[in-house]
């Protein structure tokens, strides 16, 4: 199981996969991103990609920001793909498809609106699976190093010397 | 005598705990010649050791030993495992400590006096008179190095402060600082000066900050006097047929139990394990746990009232850069009663990195609303709201013995229910802290929930009568005079001021007591 950067072609991923959301199910065991600017693919061994794919679809509804690439929300959300988590994993996904059928949908990630797709897991908030993707995405997201500068975060600054001589009163705006 | 000491030796002062009071306790003693054995639950680690990661931080340094909650309080919900947030480590809670140093105000040693009968609070005065801290607190000031006191110049404001004082100001008060901190803003005591770093909480890798992991404990052991042993966990406290304490017995690192003598035995392990060693040390002549005649011990947990206010602004202001706690409005402090509660509290700057934010501004929170504030995280400004919450009979730690620590022990529950005075205040402080804020155009502002408590108090208190509390104004108990109470969990009341200053003066002056009788040979 890895995250690999990936040199496929929009094209090449159209022509092997189904698209889901976000994220493309590619072929067996893949997973990746959709535009050609998303070069990254995640292999998955116990969950099957489309459950993978709407895992990740899941998460970025969870704590969207729409300048993190969906490469960081699938490396939030891999460690599931465990030969003990999958079968649970299945599962739930299964019922937050079927909850979608619910409101005229095939599965969750055809849901085209992100509300849409809220309001399905706002009716899930109290569940344990819901609890536990949200609370593990708290630190497999904002915890991924590669994610800070996004934000602007610096992260430690002792190896420079701290920002004594680096701006930590340079507020020039009051 | 010189360290290290026999497991026989009945001479020695077992200290258990090395943070504000054990680790100052154990250097006081230790200078006077007084031969010492300090056991510390946690390992080791010292600036080169620090990690600035918050996360990883945490993994290294927490106390993350299981623990219950109970109550009405928002951390039962939202961090159930994790009633504090403090350390396991030789120096404790100092390693992660802020460093702001304050004395309390002088009513505040009279709280039930000066704030009257409050209901449902089990207010009382401390047996102390406020002049005779003043000496002990110079001294603490002098030992910590603190910034603002004793001619030592404060420490500059960083982009945090600055919003902060700008708010400030255009709101009136007056008391705007960048605080009273133990961080040298200038060499001192063989330490050097803030780098401006950040990561104050995750232990100063400049050594800028006080702890007595890298002061008290080696010149304590740099006397020869000092036994300190690490990854000691002491289960339970001795004593004799009459009695007296003599002895602790402790597992060490490889598992092994061991039991040391001591002449004197000082508890030391912040508010919510020294309660709960003396619950876990009850005996058949002492079946309600040791100095536990008045059925004080474990109640009276106070934590402060606390609360976080984050301002977004249209501009950035980068608040993770340099000292966490970097200011401070004490114009709330006061005790005015026309605001709606009894006691005041302080206003003080804080950050928190990405990692943290996530977790601790809206626990639980998700969706854009949530997103979409730390989409702006660089804008962000932040302070801490702490002030003096009411003591309760009934927010207590017990003994839950439906689970247990990797020794067998009964963990300790944590139970706490917010006073009516508490949330009144709090409610005040959010207002003030998002003025503050908005003062300087804030576009949007999160008056954020208490996490995990960092200020544990109250849980052994002073009192003057025996029938009132578990030790006197010395930090003795009044049921065993050869045991004594030694941090944060001997106090009276709150105070609004962060707790650090007073468990060192309260330490200095308890080592001049414990010297003193035993010089007379009362103990």
């Amino acid at each position: 199981m890895s995250l690999r950067k990936q040199g496929m072609t929009r094209r090449q991923l159209l022509s092997q996969s189904a698209v889901f959301g976000a994220s493309f199910a590619i072929g067996s065991g893949f997973v990746a991103g959709r535009v050609e600017a998303a070069n990254w693919a995640l292999e998955v061994e116990y969950l099957s990609s489309e459950t993978m794919a709407t895992l990740i679809q899941m998460a970025r509804d969870i704590y969207p920001h729409d300048q993190v690439s969906d490469a960081y929300y699938a490396i939030a959300v891999k460690g599931y793909d465990t030969a003990e988590a999958a079968e649970a994993i299945e599962a739930n996904i299964a019922a937050l498809d079927a909850a979608a059928k619910g409101i005229g949908y095939a599965r969750y990630i055809d849901v085209g609106w992100e509300r849409d797709r809220v309001d399905l897991l706002r009716a899930m908030e109290n569940s344990p699976f819901f609890q536990q993707v949200r609370g593990g995405l708290v630190t497999g997201l904002y915890n991924q190093k590669a994610v800070w500068p996004i934000f602007g975060y610096e992260g430690e600054s002792f190896s420079q010397g701290g920002y004594i001589d680096r701006g930590f009163d340079d507020i020039n705006w009051l | 005598m010189t360290a290290p000491f026999d497991l026989n030796d009945d001479s020695v002062v077992v200290i258990i705990g090395t943070g504000a009071g054990g680790g100052v306790l154990a250097n006081e003693l230790a200078q006077k010649g007084i031969s010492v054995v300090s056991l510390e639950a946690g390992g080791r680690y010292l600036p080169e050791d620090y990690i600035n990661d918050e996360w990883d931080s945490f993994g290294q340094l927490a106390w993350t030993d299981p623990r219950s909650t109970s109550g009405d309080w928002r951390v039962a919900k939202d961090f159930s495992g994790l009633p504090a947030w403090i350390v396991k480590a030789v120096g404790g809670t100092t390693t992660h400590w802020a460093g702001a140093s304050l004395r309390f105000q002088d009513h505040e040693w009279k709280a039930k006096s000066t704030y009257g009968d409050v209901q449902g609070a089990n207010l009382l005065d401390w047996p102390i008179d406020p002049r005779e801290m003043d000496d002990y607190y110079t001294k603490a000031e002098t030992k910590l190095g603190v910034t603002r006191t004793g001619g030592r110049a404060g420490l500059p404001g960083n982009n945090n402060y600055k919003v902060f004082e700008a708010g400030a100001k255009a709101l009136g008060y007056k008391e705007v600082h960048t605080g009273r901190m133990a961080i040298n803003s200038a060499e001192y005591d063989g330490r050097m000066a803030c780098q401006q770093t950040g990561f104050c909480f995750q232990g100063c890798k400049w050594g800028a900050k006080w702890s007595s992991a890298y002061t008290d404990i080696p010149k304590g052991e740099a006397t020869g006097h000092l036994e300190v042993r690490e990854r000691c966990h002491v289960m339970r406290i001795e004593h004799d047929k009459k009695g007296r304490v003599n002895g602790v017995v402790y597992v060490d690192a490889k598992g092994k139990q061991h039991e040391q003598k001591a002449r004197i035995v000082c508890v030391a392990g912040n508010s919510i394990e020294s309660p709960r060693l003396l619950l876990n040390s009850a005996s058949s002549m002492f079946p309600d746990g040791l100095a536990n005649s008045s059925g004080q011990v474990g109640r009276n947990y106070m934590r402060h009232m606390t609360g976080s206010v984050y301002g977004v602004f249209d501009q950035p202001v980068r608040m993770w850069r340099g000292t966490t706690m970097a200011g401070i409005i004490q114009d709330e402090a006061r005790h005015d009663p026309s605001r709606g509660f009894v006691g005041g509290y302080e206003m003080e700057t804080l950050s928190l990195g990405l990692p943290f934010m996530a977790a601790f501004l809206d626990p639980g929170g998700w969706g854009r609303e949530f997103t979409t504030a730390l989409d702006h995280y660089e804008n962000m400004a932040g302070m801490w709201l702490v002030g003096e919450d009411m003591p309760q009979e009934t927010n207590r730690i017990t003994l839950n013995h439906d689970i247990k620590d990797q020794h067998g022990l009964p963990v300790a529950n944590v139970h706490f229910d917010d006073h009516p005075n508490d949330i009144a205040m709090r409610s005040h402080a959010y207002k003030q802290g998002i003025a503050v804020y908005e003062a300087v155009g804030a576009t949007r502002v999160f008056p954020t929930p208490p996490y995990p408590s960092t200020h544990n108090m109250g849980t052994n208190r002073m009192s003057e009568k025996a029938s009132d509390g578990v030790v006197n104004k010395h930090g003795q108990s009044h049921d065993i005079a050869n045991l004594f109470v030694s941090d944060g969990s001997q106090f009276t009341t709150g105070a609004a001021e962060n707790p650090t200053l007073t468990i060192v003066a309260l330490a200095i002056r308890q080592a001049d007591y414990i010297a003193s009788e035993m010089g007379k040979k009362t103990l």
